[in-house]
């Protein structure tokens, strides 16, 4: 068989994630740079009936494992299943989502296969018929090219929310080949799923973030940002300095020792920009610090900088927005 | 003996946990003449934070069912500094594998040096941080379990053991999931200080950390043969550093608006100048 660029699509209560499709997308990039065809590698449960809607965003074949035991993802079983099917379509090229699992699933695959593993790519070319990645390291205060020995497999985690998806064209679909996977007995298991209904909007994933930090002065005041977050669909962030006095859960930590984000647009809230926190935000497309310290290290890397106490901000802030937002509906 | 004893009865666990040095995390990066290393003659070097948390979950475990906690790490002598610090929090020994054939290694053969080291000391437990802040290849935990044959639970933000099994949480996207593995097993520690609080090393701790044995091995001596995890085994290098685009200088919103006069400015420029909202 001739050699193909593969994606790894990750799926997940019953549907892909759409970091799935931007991965088709590049993956699909590539192939054309390359001259190859696009297959994809889809495992789960019940995830066959939706395999062929990778069509949609470029790849020609899927090889698929449904299996019931492939519920929920569990590296060790995960991974001599894909590395199965990598063995049958021979990539010359890698492509998977650098989403918490999609990481994990790169590591252990690349340590099986004896390949060259860049995670949390933001950007892929194709010279002279070899790939070439670009990846954040500092958290994002530098990048890194990588580059690829001869007769090495690449496999590239895509950072989410960084590579182009194309529209989705509705009348593709992809060829399925349904593969009998031995599911090896593993000595691991998740024994518990808890996923959040609330609706609340994942900071890595988000399109806009709002983040408070030491100037919020106490959790109790986290509601003006949350008001405000729930008025534009922004996921709510937090500084090192807020969740190491406990107003804020670890989860919500953007910076080097935490998230590393990369939303259209990042509100900093009483944040006074250190170079941790910076690192971890410093890609956003827009940014603006709200903050009454006009010496605050942030407003150097602000498209908007607002000189004003937030307590009296944020609330005309957010007036103007209900306004906006009637006008504009 | 007693912790022997205790290893049979199923309770005492023996914790490998796996170190880097990086650069602290308020070091200001820039670019080598090289172009593809960084400058590395004024950077202060700490316990990757990530694995900081792991030697406390280890600790942890130790005084939660005795055992023993050994700190593996690589790279050149400075390590052997943070190694001291974390046999000051109450580690074991230390190793470091302190061979020149691991410059320019990649992350499988950084790996493959661990697993070899993992092997001789047969623990039960292997813990490291998910990632590094330095180069957060995020590759070390897993890759290190693959090669080893264990299974391995990532990312985890609660992690517990009773001696048959370890146990964690790991958030992912939207939610969190709870997961075992049966021991040996890999465990990678996500979470943040003010998850683990890890412990400062206390001044008698530091005076005893001076005489817990630290070997320091040659790849060689673990029975790893330097050609398959040296530079020219890596399948993947750095061939070019970049900054980040500086940004443009920003604008700050004042004139002679009152508050709700800057609030309707941001909207206004958020809308029709950035698109954003």
């Amino acid at each position: 068989m001739s050699k193909c660029v593969c994606m790894i699509a990750e799926f997940r209560g019953g549907n892909f994630r759409r970091v799935s499709f931007e991965v088709a997308s590049e993956g699909k990039r590539i192939a054309d740079s390359l001259g190859l065809s696009l297959c994809g590698i889809a495992v789960g449960s019940g995830v066959a009936d939706k395999a062929a809607d990778l069509g949609r965003y470029g790849v020609d074949k899927v090889f698929v494992a449904d299996d019931p035991a492939l519920e929920n993802y569990v590296a060790e079983a995960y991974v001599p299943v894909v590395a199965e099917i990598v063995a049958k379509c021979d990539p010359a090229v890698i492509v998977l989502p650098a989403s918490v699992d999609g990481k994990d699933l790169g590591a252990r695959l690349a340590g099986r296969l004896q390949a060259g593993l860049a995670q949390d790519c933001t950007e892929v070319v194709c010279e002279n018929g070899a790939v070439k990645a670009k990846r954040p390291i500092f958290a994002g205060k530098c990048f890194a090219w990588c580059e690829w020995a001869e007769g090495a497999l690449p496999v590239i985690s895509c950072r989410p929310n960084v590579m182009d998806c194309f529209a989705p064209m509705e009348d593709k679909r992809a060829e399925i080949e349904k593969v009998d996977v031995s599911i090896p007995a593993a000595r691991s298991r998740v024994t518990g799923v808890d996923l959040d209904t609330s609706g609340k909007v994942e900071l890595t994933e988000a399109e806009i973030i709002i983040s408070g930090g030491r100037g919020m002065k106490g959790p109790e005041n986290y509601a003006l940002i949350e008001e405000l977050a729930g008025l534009l669909g922004a996921a709510v962030g937090a500084s090192r300095a807020a969740v190491d006095s406990g107003w804020r859960p670890h989860s919500d930590q953007v910076g080097q020792t935490g998230k590393v984000v990369n939303p259209n647009l990042y509100i900093a809230v009483g944040i006074s920009g250190a170079i941790q926190h910076l690192a971890g935000m410093g890609s956003s497309k827009f940014i603006v610090a709200v903050n009454k310290d006009p010496e605050a290290p942030i407003f150097s890397k602000a498209d908007y900088g607002i000189v004003e106490d937030l307590f009296s901000f944020i609330p005309a802030f957010k007036e103007e927005v209900e306004k906006h937002k009637s006008t504009c509906s | 003996m007693l912790e022997d004893l205790l290893k049979k009865g199923g309770l005492a666990v023996n914790i490998a946990v796996l170190l880097k040095q990086t650069p602290d995390t308020e070091s200001v990066i820039r670019i080598a003449g090289d172009g593809k290393s960084i400058v590395t003659d004024d950077l202060k070097w700490i316990i990757n934070p990530y694995d900081e948390f792991a030697v406390e979950v280890a600790l942890r475990l130790k005084e939660k069912h005795g055992g023993s906690v050994v700190i593996v790490s690589w790279g050149p002598q400075r390590v052997v500094e943070s190694i001291r610090t974390a046999l000051a929090m109450g580690a074991d020994s230390g190793v470091l594998i302190d061979d020149e054939a691991l410059e320019g290694s990649d992350s499988l053969g950084v790996a493959k040096a661990l697993a070899a080291a993992v092997q001789e000391l047969n623990p039960d437990i292997v813990l490291c941080g998910s990632r590094a802040v330095d180069y957060d290849e995020g590759q070390r935990g897993a890759m290190v379990a693959e090669l080893l044959g264990w299974p391995h639970l990532a990312l985890g933000v609660a992690v517990d053991s009773d001696g048959s099994k370890v146990q964690i949480d790991r958030p992912i996207e939207g939610g969190k999931v709870a997961a075992e593995a049966d021991l040996p097993a890999v465990a990678t520690l996500g979470g943040s200080h003010a998850v683990w609080n890890p412990r400062y090393a206390s001044l008698p701790g530091i005076m005893k950390a001076k005489k817990k044995p630290l070997a320091n091995k040659k790849l060689a001596d673990l029975g790893v043969d330097p050609s398959e995890c040296g530079a020219g085994a890596a399948k993947i290098r750095v061939t070019a550093l970049e900054m980040p685009p500086e940004r443009a200088a920003g604008r700050i919103i004042n004139g002679d608006l009152d508050t709700a006069g800057k609030a309707r400015e941001l909207v206004r420029a958020l809308h029709e100048e950035a698109k954003v909202i």
